[in-house]
């Protein structure tokens, strides 16, 4: 389903992934660990199309397709779908309708007929069940004002509904106490299945109690260091990243 | 006082001592109000015409304002000058109602229509009005209702406010009167249309409208400057507006002046005791626009409520001056004035809140946001707060900003295209003001012409329907 090659990637002139690979197929779930600043969001940013990143060299390839020759949202449309570390405010912007016409871009994509504010009133108030969110949610602006659980939680409503087939979860379980954290891992649970994928990034093993993952890799200073199992996490709880770094500053010394 | 002599600028000597500019605006329209008093008749021994007359004198000695001016620093209507608009514009035969329909809010509105200036009563409409409410033109009004008009008209505009004011108060033939007895109310909007034809070409307009509220009373109207054509010509309003005790006065104003036209206005409000006045300025047409609007809150208790939305695009300047008078205590302002620019467009705001000594326990938070969507846009904003009461609380900022790309970036993520996420970033800017506005076919209308100005995150250059 994805296939990172030797991918490098810039910003601001400073390169930060320095030559990722990795596999990914339908029905396996990858969390990606590793130390801050070590380029997770900057991968998890490069797949989705942020303009700042500069792709310097290598390939990806989503379902067929060169992902870095697609717009951000043709990337949505194809079935990528990114919760973001650090979900966005924007005032004014009615979430319903957002959400609507987000869905409504993806359907006609996959040459769904659009669904009507009726119809989607009914997808939508199944999905708000599944990350327990009010319906009062709906009306208001995209984000605002919500706590940090609440745009969490939103980002997996948006996934719920958009139904990608590869959900790239940045720390969405960051900051989250245990009932959220288990709403969310039950969010992704819950459309799981051998057609789609995950990917999530996280810094606690914690998450991985509740979603499974098939391979654990561990990012450092740009690229991927380490991969094993769901041991790897267990490993790293409680050991930390002090081996991975002597590891690979001894590597780097040879 | 020169009054002949070539077109170009004279320079003459006043008092002696101060070399002036005598421009040639001043010239050309005190010669034009030489001929307007011929065509006079009985008139001239009124006391309006004593106040006509003060007011071309005014005009002659200062002229239009200049950059000089602490005012006018940031708005150059020099051009406004150079030309010698006409007064009197050949009458219109007829209008067809299809010429008139996109722009009725709502059939069911009563309204004032008046084309090139003038009144037509064929395609104004003023039915069921309870009793106490009076909507005619204001040339009707000045034999029907002399009590009102001597009380009020003139009283609340000054002369000496700016030579725009000192025009229209010179000129002026026309315009809308509402009155609304104490107690009585109607809460429909009354749709004032200044509709202006190709026929405007360098003519100038003086509509005047004076609408007042007494005790207790509530009233909606809506000033809508209109053109059908591109035309250039030169639209200069005054409204005096007087909310009495514990009155309620909505104010819509939605200028859709030819993108060529020059509109300069004056919005004068007098506000009493416990009244609550809201304005809905909403600035869309013109080259050259300024826009005065000033209440004087002379009670306590008084709500004043000013909103605002400009677009400006292409070469447009549009200009609006706020002054908010508080001049008694408990009375709270609010005011939210919010403008998108692209191209070279240019904008400019001022709010003035004053607190007089007496004017405790005043409550007035104002902001002025933009979004500018080029890289050559520019706004020159600026709050004045001037307090000289020690209790009171008063907030003020003023913003310049593009569309927060970070916004763009996740609606792109979810599917949407670049184009419609910023159509929406821009919809949803605007859409803080157009969610004050009350009357859902008014709401709608507004809202309608604002998304139709809307393309690939830009404003359309062409806007006429
Ligand atoms: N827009 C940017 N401009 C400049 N540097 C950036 C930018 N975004 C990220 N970086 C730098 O790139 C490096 C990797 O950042 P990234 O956010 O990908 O790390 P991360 O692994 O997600 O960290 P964390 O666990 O703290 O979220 C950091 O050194 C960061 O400072
Ligand atoms: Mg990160």
């Amino acid at each position: 389903m994805l296939s990172i090659k030797n991918l490098h990637a810039a910003v601001a002139g400073n390169e930060i992934l320095k030559g990722i690979d990795l596999e990914v197929k339908a029905g396996q779930v990858h969390a990606i660990m590793g130390p801050n600043g070590s380029g997770k969001s900057t991968l998890a940013a490069v797949l989705a199309g942020r303009e700042e990143f500069e792709v310097t060299r290598g390939t990806v390839s989503f379902a067929g397709k060169d992902l870095l020759g697609l717009a951000p949202e043709e990337r949505a449309r194809e079935g990528l779908f990114l919760a973001f570390q650090y979900p966005v405010e924007i005032p004014g912007v009615n979430s319903s309708y957002f959400l609507r016409t987000a869905l409504n871009e993806i359907r006609q994509h996959r040459g769904l007929e659009k669904v009507s504010a009726m119809e989607f009133l009914k997808i939508i108030r199944e999905k708000l069940q599944l990350v327990e969110m009010d319906e009062k949610f709906l009306k208001r602006s995209v984000n605002e004002g919500f706590s940090g659980g609440e745009k969490k939680r939103n980002e997996i409503l948006q996934m719920a509904t958009l139904e990608p087939r590869l959900a790239v979860l940045d720390e969405t379980d960051s900051g989250l106490d245990i009932d959220a954290l288990k709403i969310v891992a039950n969010g992704v649970n819950k459309l799981r299945s051998k057609d789609n994928a995950f990917i999530v990034v996280t810094h606690y093993q914690r998450l991985l109690n509740y979603i499974i993952p098939d391979f654990v890799h561990v990012l450092y200073q740009g690229k991927i260091v380490k991969s094993g199992d769901k041991e790897l996490a267990l490993h790293l709880e409680d050991y930390g990243y002090d081996w991975i770094k002597e590891e690979n500053s001894r590597s780097e010394r040879w | 006082m020169v009054t002949t002599g070539s077109k170009k600028k004279i320079v003459g000597l006043k008092g002696g001592e101060m070399k002036r500019q005598l421009s040639t605006e001043r010239e050309w329209y005190s010669q034009l109000f030489t001929e307007f008093e011929r065509s006079l008749n009985g008139e001239s021994k009124t006391p309006l015409h004593a106040i006509r007359k003060e007011a071309i004198d005014w005009f002659s000695d200062h002229g239009f304002p200049t950059m000089r001016q602490e005012e006018w620093r940031f708005t150059n209507v020099s051009a406004i000058g150079e030309i010698d608009f006409k007064t009197g514009i050949p009458k219109v035969e007829d209008i067809a109602p299809t010429d008139l329909s996109p722009y009725v809010i709502n059939n069911d509105y009563n309204r004032l229509v008046f084309v090139d200036g003038c009144f037509f009563a064929g395609l104004s409409r003023t039915e069921n009005l309870p009793d106490g409410v009076t909507v005619k033109s204001l040339q009707e009004a000045m034999l029907t209702d002399q009590e009102v008009i001597q009380k009020n008209l003139t009283k609340h505009a000054k002369i000496d406010e700016n030579g725009f004011v000192a025009l229209n108060t010179a000129f002026f033939k026309d315009g809308a009167f509402i009155h609304v007895s104490k107690n009585s109310l109607y809460e429909q909007p009354i749709h004032l249309i200044y509709l202006m034809t190709e026929k405007s070409k360098e003519s100038v307009v003086f509509p005047r409208n004076l609408i007042v509220a007494e005790q207790n009373s509530q009233i909606s109207f809506i000033e809508n400057y209109i053109s059908l054509s591109d035309t250039l010509y030169f639209m200069n309003p005054v409204t005096e507006v007087v909310a009495g005790e514990n009155a309620v006065v909505h104010h819509y104003k939605i200028q859709q002046d030819s993108l060529n036209a020059f509109h300069t206005s004056l919005m004068q409000v007098y506000q009493e005791r416990s009244s609550n006045y809201t304005s809905h300025n909403y600035a869309f047409g013109g080259s050259i626009v300024r826009n005065d609007i000033k209440t004087m809150l002379d009670g306590e208790g008084i709500e004043c409520t000013l909103n605002g939305l400009y677009l400006a695009r292409g070469t447009q300047l549009i200009d609006n001056h706020s002054v908010i008078e508080h001049a008694k205590p408990h009375c709270n302002s609010r005011e939210l004035y919010k403008g998108i620019l692209d191209n070279q467009a240019r904008a400019v705001f001022s709010g003035k809140i004053q607190v007089f000594p007496d004017a405790q326990k005043t409550d007035a938070i104002q902001s002025n946001q933009n979004l500018i969507l080029s890289e050559e846009a520019t706004v020159d904003t600026k709050p004045q707060l001037e307090i000289y009461a020690d209790d009171v609380k008063c907030t003020h900022g003023g913003t310049v900003g593009q569309i927060n790309k970070d916004g763009i970036f996740y609606l792109r993520a979810r599917g949407i295209s670049a184009d419609m996420a910023k159509n929406l970033m821009i919809q949803a800017f605007a859409g803080e003001v157009t969610d004050r506005l009350k009357g859902e076919s008014l709401k709608e209308h507004i809202v309608t012409f604002v998304l139709s100005q809307l393309a690939d995150g830009h404003l359309k250059i062409m806007h006429l329907p």
